[in-house]
């Protein structure tokens, strides 16, 4: 069995960002990530960032995620990239790791094998950097080959360099529909059109407007009511929507495009957190059920802490910030900190709170203190 | 289709080019993508069909996440395409339900 005194759950953002603290004040660190490139989803943003420059405003995902690898690698943590977390409980988590090795017999039979590889790693403390799901919506033929998430198609475009469709519907104007249509263009796709439910479109008028000027229409009012196809997306027909939501008849227009992308929000992969017993509590505003932690960003099951997308859903850039405090806040518990740390807990949190200001994420800000009071009397004391 | 060109990534590199059979017939793939991948460049997008209607599944999540995009690979079912990397010579089958049928 390997024994750390920090294990961490994910390496994204959030993830990395507590294992570089964590390990900075002596912990022995590992993160277990399931995907086979470790960055979470910075590794798909190829796009500048926003905000200020603390806050990386101006820097690339993928090089703020280069930047995390080094860091990671400099102080020694163990990454174990391809690794899924199967049970945990408090001190203790079990991950497997399946893959195909060619095998050393000439016998066809066995030219491969399925290696799994098991291990338990005892962990004094573990922070749960799971981050998020996307959601979808129900329409007919939602379940065809060809429709996906956004999400789907940033990965496939933007990691392995592989278009899922030619000419896509992108469904939500959200930050992730505007982006992500636009790195389609980039990637070599045709975006037909991008389609709206409510009446305004959601994400940043940055890039609503690079996306408008490429000429991709931005229908707002309007859903997609079917894919069309017998064996893979062939089609799309959108209507328009009135002020109860009930798609307006004889408003229908067909589109010929072979992939529909579904970008209607993300929602907290809290699937872990539930398995060892943290106690969640449903957050509309932060994405669904969430994990309850206090200021320290421990859970009701002493010894767990969550930080990032699964805490809530925010950025990237708070995701870093949360994760800092989660490495500092395990570290401290081990009796490990450094100088100056009641100090750089107080810089992250103004930086989260300057994050979470503005009207745009002022309903986080409330939801995110209303989590941590709920948290302050139900999570361990200090 | 492979993104051969991309204004801010560059050029695609050279790949470590691999062969894997999906359904008996032969694909160009990379050593070390996930499979899904290798079948997206391929033009391929049904990747089961499912247990009781036999309706068509493909890639959904594409990070492991919503199983939609099992497969059988080298004999063994319900293998998520998109986080399980190309080995050069791979053997991928179109999985149906469970895959019971599929199993070697």
């Amino acid at each position: 069995m390997r024994a750390v005194d920090l294990a961490v759950v994910g390496a994204g953002p959030a993830g990395l960002a507590a294992a570089i603290e964590g390990a900075k004040r002596g912990c022995s660190t590992v993160v277990v990530d399931r995907n086979p490139k470790p960055g979470g989803q910075l590794i798909k943003q190829i796009h500048k960032f926003f905000g200020s420059r603390e806050h990386q405003a101006g820097t690339r995902g993928i090089d703020i995620a280069s930047a995390l690898f080094r860091e990671v690698h400099d102080l020694g943590v163990t990454l174990m990239s391809g690794w899924e977390v199967y049970d945990l409980q408090p001190g203790r988590l079990e991950v497997v790791q399946t893959s195909f090795e060619e095998s050393t017999t000439d016998q066809p039979e066995a030219a491969f094998r399925v290696a799994t590889n098991a291990e338990s790693i005892a962990a004094e403390k573990i922070v749960l950097a799971t981050g998020a799901e996307e959601n979808a919506i129900h329409f007919d033929g939602w379940t065809l080959p060809g429709v996906m998430g956004a999400g789907a198609a940033q990965t496939m475009i933007n990691v392995w360099r592989v278009l899922p469709g030619n000419r896509i519907l992108m469904v939500g104007s959200g930050n992730v529909g505007l982006i992500v249509t636009y790195q389609l263009l980039q990637a070599g796709a045709d975006v037909a059109a991008i389609v709206e439910a409510t009446s305004k479109i959601g994400g940043y008028g940055v890039h609503a407007a690079k996306v408008r000027r490429a000429g991709i229409p931005i229908l707002t009012s309007h859903t997609v009511v079917e894919a069309c196809g017998e064996s893979r997306v062939t089609g799309a027909i959108i209507a328009q929507l009135d002020a109860s939501w009930n798609p307006v008849p004889g408003s229908e227009k067909t589109f010929d495009v072979d992939t529909i992308c579904v970008a209607t929000g993300l929602r907290p992969n809290a699937r872990l957190a539930s398995l060892a017993g943290c106690r969640l509590t449903n957050s509309p505003v932060l994405g669904g059920w969430v994990p309850i932690h206090n200021s320290r960003l421990e859970t009701t099951v002493p010894g767990i802490y969550v930080a990032g997308d699964v805490s809530g859903i925010e950025e990237a850039s708070t995701a870093l910030e949360e994760g800092r405090l989660a490495g500092i806040s395990t570290a401290a518990s081990l009796g490990k900190s450094n100088a100056g740390d009641e100090e750089e807990i107080r810089t992250i949190d103004e930086r989260l709170c300057s994050l979470r200001g503005g009207p745009f994420c002022q309903p986080i800000q409330d939801a995110k203190q209303e989590l941590v009071k709920i948290g302050e009397s139900a999570c361990p004391k200090e | 289709m492979r993104v051969e060109h991309h204004p801010i990534l560059g050029n695609l590199p050279k790949l470590r080019e691999a062969k894997i059979q999906v359904d008996g017939k032969e694909i160009p793939a990379v050593g070390g993508e996930p499979i899904a991948a290798a079948l997206a460049a391929a033009g391929i997008r049904v990747h089961r069909y499912t247990a009781q209607r036999s309706e068509p599944r493909g890639i959904f999540c594409a990070i492991g996440q919503c199983t939609d995009c099992v497969m059988t690979v080298n004999g063994t079912p319900n293998v998520r395409t998109c986080i399980t990397p190309v080995v050069d010579g791979m053997v991928v089958e179109t999985q149906h339900g469970s895959g019971q049928r599929n199993k070697r």
